[in-house]
């Protein structure tokens, strides 16, 4: 399978996914944990993709997003942004009403 | 090879020539950065389209030599 369908099919088939370094129960980088703990804090439940275990993810999601850095958050096939969009948008309450929005809250 | 505050200033700078840029090097390793970009390019755009637009003018540089670059955008 072409790596674009392969994310294309975790994307759809997670409500929320995030692509990070590491595990949510582990992650391996401060912006990866940043988002994990975030969401943890909503009590949403959400995919963790390692992108340290396939290059090929790792490198793909970057371009299939047009975004260079990982961790990166997709809500129901969204790409909603990295650690800084999503922190902004937690802090001013933003994050929770969308994901209410969604219906995932 | 990591950049300097300068460095970053310049290639922002050259791309986007109204910004108001504060750098902070966050625990003073060259490596980690904090980046508040005021520009007029910013109004009526989106965070991701706003982000976007930080990284072009980074020119391929933010996820190599630039591992950690937090960003805070504004118009003006």
């Amino acid at each position: 399978m072409e790596i674009k369908e392969k994310l294309k099919k975790i994307i759809d088939s997670n409500d929320v996914c995030l692509f990070m370094k590491g595990v949510p129960t582990a992650p391996q980088c401060g912006f990866s944990m940043t988002i994990s703990k975030i969401l943890k804090h909503l009590n949403i439940n959400f995919e963790g993709i390692n992108v340290l275990e396939d290059e090929n993810i790792r490198q793909g999601i970057k371009e299939y997003s047009d975004w260079p850095t990982i961790p990166q958050l997709y809500v129901k096939g969204e790409f909603i942004g990295g650690c800084d969009i999503v922190k902004e948008m937690f802090e001013q309450g933003e994050l929770k009403d969308l994901l209410e929005k969604k219906n995932l809250i | 090879m990591a950049l300097s505050i300068k460095e970053i200033k310049e290639l922002i700078t050259s791309s986007i020539p109204d910004a108001i840029i504060e750098i902070k090097d966050l625990v003073g390793d060259n490596n980690h950065y904090s980046a508040k970009i005021i520009s007029k390019i910013f109004n009526n755009k989106s965070k991701i389209e706003q982000h976007k637009l930080v990284y072009k003018s980074l020119q391929g540089k933010m996820g190599n030599e630039l591992h950690a670059l937090s960003i805070t955008t504004e118009g003006k």
